[in-house]
């Protein structure tokens, strides 16, 4: 099975005034069970083209296939429910949506509105409240009562408990800590790791670096690249003109290249800076 | 993101988009006196005739019309058939129980019908040529007489246009929640009316919510930009009187004019 966008096109507010393209001719197709980072600056559709994975949008035009479900423009919002249990999305600062009374029923929420027994979702609900790196003493607080960080665990586990097939992720370590960014990141590797796709909204180039097997670059509505982050990050000039960057290893790499000390192949990541330094030093002795 | 439409505003270039607020607020206020000035044929043509001057002037098309009239179409109709069987005068048609079919019964309803038509339209013609911040600030205007029995109205008018200034934002934050719910699995869209009400606390508790803290974070953030309370404050949007002014007073004065000679 693959995810597959052909020719998907998705216009805001048709026929007013405010008609504005969102996704222009988009067409890709991903394996499962991968890590996949989605970047481009702010604007570039990023988001609209989040929300058409589990057809929170649908598209005005072309044809997705994902998790053994077809969207057209046409297809029905209530045939869509068994799609939302298998491709989730957790929104940017996702502690917004928490309603519930205590953590615990916050975080059961999905897994009951998708069909398990209140034991089950509340077993779910623990198991999940443990892997964001929650104590199980918060588990009857009200989620309100929180600091920041912590909500946002809440959240994120709210929706990986019902372990969807495919989980997107719009920017879900932006204004944490760092230790609290590192150990998120590490969760959804994990997550990918142990059979399901992990698709990332970024603007942070380590974490693609660091995390992702395969990169899709947006600009304007439009899919301007699909390829692996050692390609993406090989053209410095190019990720310039597109508002992107590279990763702190790179951008570091290409500081030394031009004060004369170039390290061949361009190192993506802090542990392949430093393997490359290590061998240049130890060959050059 | 989305973009929405606040109000009924609809942006366009035409010339009545330049006409300042407060004289197409004022202009809008007074014609619904002055329409009880019609009370003949060639009044109400020229009540008509201006209404429809006024609506090819916004360059907009019909339908936007049609939808401000919509509405309320029902009591237009309603009011009309109640004067066109219970009036009397005139030659009778038709008379059955209470119900009377006059001349006068026929030229009533259609006066009235056309009174309500036409004090519609012309406010739907203010509210799409005209920004909601801009009408706030015409509503402070007009209010100036109740500041000097001491009503707060600079205060008042600056909640209204904190109002209208969020009512994106907090459309936006609905659009999002609603989203992220949805994403869960929660269904605003099925089932009887307890399992509804009951599937809206996901959206309403989060709304409100992030609401509360959008308000809190706004006062701060005036406050600590030295925001007092509003004497001596001088404003952002200033209101001017331009020279195309004149042609919308005019206008309605020839209006007046006609009205009062006709009638």
């Amino acid at each position: 099975m693959s995810i597959k966008f052909k020719h998907v096109s998705y216009v805001y507010a048709p026929a007013t005034p405010f008609e504005q393209k969102g996704l222009d001719d988009v067409s890709f197709e991903l394996k499962e069970n991968q890590f996949i980072a989605l970047i481009g600056h702010t604007g570039s559709g990023k988001s609209t083209l989040m929300q058409h994975f589990n057809a929170l949008l649908q598209p005005s035009s072309g044809e997705i296939a994902l998790a053994g479900h077809r969207i057209t423009p046409t297809t029905k919002q209530r045939d869509l429910k068994t799609l939302r249990q298998q491709v989730s999305l957790v929104f940017q600062f996702p502690e917004a949506q928490l309603f519930e009374s205590t953590v615990l029923a916050d975080i059961a929420f999905g897994p009951k509105n998708f069909g398990y027994t209140d034991a089950e979702a509340k077993k779910l609900a623990l198991k999940w409240l443990e892997k964001v790196g929650l104590p199980k003493s918060i588990a009857n607080k009200s989620p309100f009562e929180l600091s920041g960080g912590q909500m946002r665990r809440v959240a994120i586990a709210g929706v990986m408990a019902y372990e969807p097939a495919i989980l997107c992720l719009d920017e879900p370590a932006a204004g944490l800590d760092p230790k609290g960014r590192h150990m998120m990141l590490e969760l959804f590797k994990a997550y990918q790791a142990r059979g399901h796709t992990v698709i990332l909204v970024t603007h942070n180039m380590d974490d693609v670096a660091d995390y992702a097997d395969d990169v899709l670059v947006m600009e304007h509505g439009r899919l301007l690249r699909h390829t692996t982050p050692s390609e993406v990050f090989k053209d410095r000039a190019w990720l310039l003109k597109h508002g992107l960057g590279q990763p702190a290893a790179s951008e570091f790499a290409a500081q030394l290249a031009e004060n004369g000390l170039p390290l061949l192949p361009q190192p993506l990541t802090l542990t392949a800076l430093t393997h490359r330094l290590v061998a240049h030093f130890k060959g050059g002795e | 993101m989305t973009k929405i439409i606040i109000g009924r505003y609809i942006p366009g270039s035409a010339l009545i988009y330049k006409f300042d607020a407060r004289g197409k607020l004022l202009v809008t206020f007074l014609f619904v006196f002055a329409i009880f000035l019609a009370n003949n044929w060639p009044t109400y043509l020229v009540a008509t005739l201006y209404t429809g001057l006024a609506i090819m002037g916004t360059g907009l098309r019909a339908h936007v019309f049609w939808d401000g009239v919509k509405p309320m179409v029902l009591l237009i109709l309603f009011t009309s058939a109640l004067q066109l069987f219970f009036s009397t005068g005139g030659t009778v048609y038709f008379h059955w129980w209470g119900l009377w079919l006059t001349s006068t019964g026929i030229v009533n309803a259609i006066f009235i019908f056309l009174r309500f038509t036409l004090i519609i339209l012309i406010s739907t013609v203010m509210t799409v040529t005209t920004q909601p911040l801009a009408i706030s600030d015409a509503m402070e205007w007009l209010l100036t007489p109740l500041k000097w029995v001491g009503v707060p109205v600079a205060q008042l008018a600056l909640v209204m246009s904190i109002a209208l200034r969020f009512v994106p934002t907090l459309f936006d934050e609905t659009l999002k929640i609603m989203n992220a719910q949805k994403a869960r699995g929660a269904d605003f869209n099925s089932g009887g009316l307890i399992k509804r009400s009951k599937a809206i606390a996901p959206l309403i508790i989060p709304l409100f919510i992030s609401s509360l803290e959008i308000a809190v974070d706004l006062a701060t953030a005036m406050e600590a930009r030295g925001y007092q309370g509003t004497s001596g404050r001088t404003r952002y949007r200033v209101l001017s009187w331009q020279k195309y002014d004149l042609l919308n007073a005019g206008a309605f004065v020839v209006l007046l004019i006609l009205l009062k000679v006709l009638g």
